[in-house]
């Protein structure tokens, strides 16, 4: 049923898989380390768009040149040079990078191309201290390249290797402010045809992509290394790139929830078509309506004008009910509205029409401020509170994208947010952007091709033989080996603990504590080592194993040793014990005598594994209990 | 046109084939489509490029290649230009152009460096410019500046005599960095009775990358020129990897000091003359020549004499190897080591040398500082064998003032008292101890 509302929809998407890869920068010998600390120096930057190749400046670069901004990027005198900072031209294609790329492009079926050529792909919002992103298409797809998933083949299409952009700390229309550690780092991009038709295929796709890619065990771990962009499109819709998805797991919910903003954005664009409202209808000047307003008891709005900030706005003709309509859970056709106005005019957002009255301003004020914009019944307005120019950009770019919903959808980069929905970012790139890396020669494929001699094992190969091999069920195979987990697995089992607790140990255990908010990071591999020995020397109970990680986390333990020694047991605790065992089970010890035994160390080794050896208890329990019985 | 040679030449051509054409190649099983970009020269003549509908360029090999024209390629859209305004209100400053990044564009299909024509091609990447002067341009030749000869320079020296004798308020040259401080020297010496500002001008990261410094390094020049109360030959560059300021250095005072950065130009013996921003000039030193209002009074004294070698001597520098340039040179330039040494078992060879009337300059590898040859025994043994000491000059500029003492007198006497004489502030520096820049204290 599901299956046939996606058929119906016509959904579309197309994936684009970004993982950094384990090497050093691609254009220079700095190390891919990502830095915490404060940058040791900053350089402010502008940038000036230069003709492409072909002769035309591309839209989305315009856009971006329109904005005067300053560009002040943090450096580390350690760990970035003047690559970086586009201080020297770029070292040669980083080598081990270009194998590791063809290495998957190999594994995925795909093909190198005879020649790379670096590209430059012009990015004027400064995320990259060149103004451009240098891409090199690696592999081309062909009909034997795809994913195979439940739900059907995905073709692969093209595999990029690109360098990482700087990291961003703080963005406003002004200016923007980056770290220069992550530029360069080697990033594979992996882009699919728009195959996928159902949002859990989507997943399914990235999850088989990336695995691949952890095949190779030559691609960096951990939060952040790998990104998954998704293109979304829907029949009568528009074709949308979705940036910045953080988990898979959201995947599906995000390509959801943007089936039903376009299909709400149709919605309204039929509606509009009902009330007969034309692009050529939407073009009222914008208005200071701040002296509607000079007397209201908003703080909001008392707030701004005490900044000595206007209040401008302007009527959207035959929009009433429209603005407020929601498109995705808790967003409006408002919120888009307001993601313009931020993004062009660097405002803080918009007021419609269709939430006023509100925010503190009244009935009276709102008939004033339609009668000051000329509005009739059926009108809405936007306001914008700032300065004038910007205030007027912010205004001037709500009204075209208001036009344009008369048309349809626009063609947007969106980026993701936590809950699945998404925001404009900016209008969708064209592909005027490229021209070549003058500074880089191209790269023949064919010696570095001859140079890989046997490629990774598949993941599925690699998790078979581990369930074959220790007997352990898929689900945790598969855990281990999307953790990264085998080898160190491998090494614990050897010391005799069970193959699937070992197993379970390492991930579920961990996750569980991760969960619960213990700083497993502190967990080190030595800890593990010594923990999963006492184990298989019995002198630890399995019992025990999730508090020890837990203590070792919370750093109250250096070591298992320590663990053992703080929860060793000395004789009078140990008799106290067993006393208090004979008095629990007084009817069976009296009933069963000596026999009673077995039983009785059981229960007694249950608390005191671990804490003193067996042999003791052994001894004072046969003891005890000969003294228990004669009394 | 086509820029394919050899065997790619020949199949693509036979083909009838041109640049920019949309094709199709079939190779071993895998078809590609897309517009036959020029191939570089330095490349092999066994590839063809295309652009895929993507914007990626890729190399296709030609072995077994079937290739076939899908459509001719549309001619390249005439880049619509800004139109060149004249404002009333504002200087006239001619931009001389000589090659090097800065007045230039890259051509995409040899990978080299074109020449602007007009300032309209500036004004397209810089607006700003035409709210600070009347552009004009003058085309004089598009060289890298390493290829620059002293032949070169009598004729920028020329033009910019012509031009502020003209009515130009400044002049900017467009140059390459390497020897921009070579063609600045030669300038200050040549350019007698200076009023105006001459501005050199050029950018370490061309002006294809959004990145370019020749934004802002234009921007200052032509602020400078147009307003700038400074008329000297001097250097406007990037003074830091940022984008806020430019310095103005004397041009017989700076020297490239790094291959790559914005920064590379420091002065030397000198503190920057001033400080530059998008909108204002910011002086740092009041020693200057002064601007005077009205026609320049400039005149060229272009006497030159081409036939000076400059040397860097070495531990070891054999014997025989200082008198090999008699008969090539008419003068030398040695930079020697520390105040200005060179190792004992050539000191002969530089007697000799003088007594033949070749006269011998001594400045100094360390740059910074001044020869002093009455310290030590070899610096008083080669002031008793008759050498000039270049005392604060760098060894480039002791290079081009020889050349240029020479064009006019070959008296020895004559010869060391003018290389000893201040004839454009290339010599006698107070050096403070703000001068020198490590950057790390």
């Amino acid at each position: 049923m599901e299956d046939a509302f996606y058929r119906d929809v016509g959904l579309k998407v197309g994936l684009e898989i970004h993982q950094r890869l384990d090497s050093h920068k691609l254009f220079c010998n700095c190390p891919s380390t990502l830095r915490e600390e404060e940058p040791h120096s900053w350089v402010s930057r502008n940038l000036s768009v230069s003709y492409s190749e072909l002769g035309m400046i591309d839209p989305a670069a315009r856009f971006e040149s329109l904005r005067k901004r300053n560009f002040l990027y943090g450096i580390y005198f350690d760990t970035t040079c003047e690559v970086e900072i586009d201080e020297a031209p770029p070292h040669p294609l980083n080598e081990d990078a270009l194998e590791i790329s063809i290495q998957v492009a190999l594994m995925l079926g795909m093909k190198p191309v005879d020649e790379i050529h670096v590209m430059r792909k012009i990015v004027v919002d400064g995320s990259n201290t060149t103004g451009f992103q240098r891409t090199a298409l690696v592999a081309l797809g062909h009909e034997k390249s795809y994913i195979e998933t439940s739900k059907g083949k995905v073709r692969l299409e093209t595999l990029c290797l690109e360098e990482e952009s700087a990291y961003i700390i703080e963005s406003t229309p002004e200016f923007a402010k980056y770290r220069l550690d992550r530029l360069g780092i080697p990033l594979v991009e992996i882009s699919t045809a728009p195959d996928i038709w159902h949002p859990e295929q989507a997943m399914e796709a990235a999850l088989k992509i990336g695995r691949i890619l952890r095949a190779t065990g030559r691609v960096q771990r951990g939060i952040g290394t790998i990104r998954q962009d998704i293109n979304v499109s829907i029949e009568g819709g528009a074709r949308q790139e979705i940036k910045g998805i953080q988990e898979l797991e959201l995947i599906p919910e995000v390509i959801r929830r943007e089936i039903l903003r376009q299909q709400n954005l149709l919605k309204i664009q039929e509606e509009l078509r009902k009330r007969g409202i034309s692009e050529e209808d939407i073009d009222d000047p914008i208005y200071d309506i701040t002296d509607a307003l000079s007397q209201t008891g908003s703080q909001l709005i008392k707030r701004s004008l005490s900044k000595g900030e206007r209040i401008f706005g302007m009527r959207v003709k035959g929009f009433r009910g429209l603005i407020g309509r929601e498109i995705q859970p808790e967003r409006r056709f408002g919120t888009e509205l307001a993601d313009y106005a931020r993004v062009f005019g660097g405002v803080k957002g918009i007021l419609h029409g269709d939430e006023l009255p509100g925010y503190g301003i009244g009935d009276e004020e709102v008939r004033k401020i339609r009668d000051m914009l000329s509005c009739d019944d059926d009108d809405s307005f936007i306001l914008v509170i700032g300065e004038k120019s910007s205030s007027t950009i912010a205004l001037e770019s709500v009204r075209s994208r208001i036009r344009f919903s008369i048309k349809g959808i626009p063609n947007e980069t969106r980026k993701a947010l936590p809950d699945g929905n998404t925001s404009f970012m900016r209008p969708m790139p064209g592909a005027a952007r490229m021209y070549p890396e003058t500074d880089i020669l191209p790269v023949k494929t064919a010696t570095i091709i001859s140079k890989i001699r046997e490629l990774p094992k598949m993941p599925e190969e690699t998790v078979n033989e581990l369930i074959r091999e220790y007997g352990i069920n898929s689900e945790l195979a598969w855990d281990l080996y999307d953790e990264g987990k085998i080898p160190l697995f491998k090494k614990l089992v050897s010391y005799g603990a069970p193959a699937s607790f070992t197993a379970a140990t390492l991930t579920s255990t961990m996750r569980m504590l991760r969960r619960e908010g213990e700083n497993i990071e502190r967990i080190a591999e030595d800890h593990l080592i010594e923990l999963f020995k006492f184990l298989g020397e019995g002198r630890l109970a399995k019992e025990a194993v999730p508090d020890i990680l837990r203590g070792v986390a919370r750093g109250d333990y250096s070591s298992v040793h320590d663990y053992l020694e703080a929860y060793s047991m000395n004789l009078d605790e140990l008799d106290s014990l067993i006393d208090s065992i004979l008095e629990r089970f007084r009817d069976k010890v009296l009933e069963r005598g000596d026999r009673a035994f077995g039983m009785l160390m059981g229960e007694v080794m249950k608390i005191a594994r671990g804490r003193i050896d067996g042999a003791i208890v052994s001894e004072r329990l046969r003891i005890k209990l000969k003294e228990f019985l004669k009394t | 046109m086509l820029h394919y040679r050899g065997k790619a030449r020949e199949i693509l051509s036979s083909l009838g084939l041109e640049d920019f054409d949309r094709i199709r190649v079939k190779r071993g099983g895998d078809v590609y489509e897309g517009i036959l970009i020029p191939r570089p020269e330095i490349l092999d003549d066994e590839h063809v490029i295309i652009k895929l509908d993507s914007g990626y360029n890729i190399g296709i090999s030609l072995e077994g290649a079937e290739i076939e024209l899908i459509s001719k390629g549309s001619r390249k859209r005439e880049k619509r230009l800004p139109e060149l305004g004249y404002r009333e209100d504002l200087p006239g400053v001619s931009v001389v152009v000589t090659g090097g990044t800065i007045a230039s564009r890259v051509d995409y299909s040899t990978g080299g460096v074109i020449a602007h024509e007009r300032p309209e091609e500036l004004l397209d990447l810089i607006p700003e410019l035409a709210d600070i002067a009347n552009l004009k341009y003058v085309q004089l030749f598009a060289e890298f500046s390493e290829n620059l000869t002293p032949k070169h320079w009598r004729e920028i020296a020329k033009t910019v005599e012509s031009e502020l004798r003209g009515g130009a308020e400044g002049v900017i040259v467009a140059h390459g960095t390497d020897t921009m401080h070579f063609t600045a020297s030669a300038l200050a010496f040549m350019l007698r009775d200076l009023d105006k500002p001459v501005v050199f001008v050029g950018s370490q990261r061309s002006v294809d990358r959004p990145s370019t410094d020749a934004v802002l390094n234009m921007i200052a020049a032509t602020r400078l020129a147009a307003q700038g109360p400074i008329a000297e030959s001097v250097i406007v560059m990037h003074s830091s990897p940022s984008d806020d300021h430019a310095y103005a250095l004397r041009g017989v005072r700076a020297r490239k000091m790094h291959t790559s950065r914005r920064d590379a130009f420091l002065p030397v013996n000198d503190l920057p003359l001033a400080r530059i921003s998008r909108e204002r000039i910011e002086l740092i030193s009041q020693n200057f020549r002064r601007r005077r209002e009205g026609t320049s009074g400039v005149y060229l004294d272009d006497r030159i004499d081409e036939r000076v070698a400059l040397i860097q001597v070495w531990p070891g520098i054999p014997q025989g190897f200082l008198s090999s340039l008699e008969g090539i040179f008419r003068g030398i330039v040695i930079a020697g080591t520390g105040l200005g040494h060179v190792p004992k078992q050539i000191i002969p060879e530089i007697r000799d040398l003088i007594r033949r009337g070749i006269p011998v300059v001594i400045s100094s590898q360390c740059l910074y500082g001044r020869v002093d040859l009455k310290v030590y025994e070899t610096g008083r043994r080669l002031l008793e064998a008759g050498v000039i000491p270049a005392m604060d000059m760098l060894p480039e500029v002791a290079l081009v003032k020889l050349m240029f003492v020479l064009g006019h007198t070959d008296d020895l006497d004559e010869v060391r008292d003018l290389m000893l004489t201040n004839l454009a502030g290339e010599l006698g520096a107070h050096l403070g101890l703000n001068i020198f820049p490590p950057c790390w204290r």
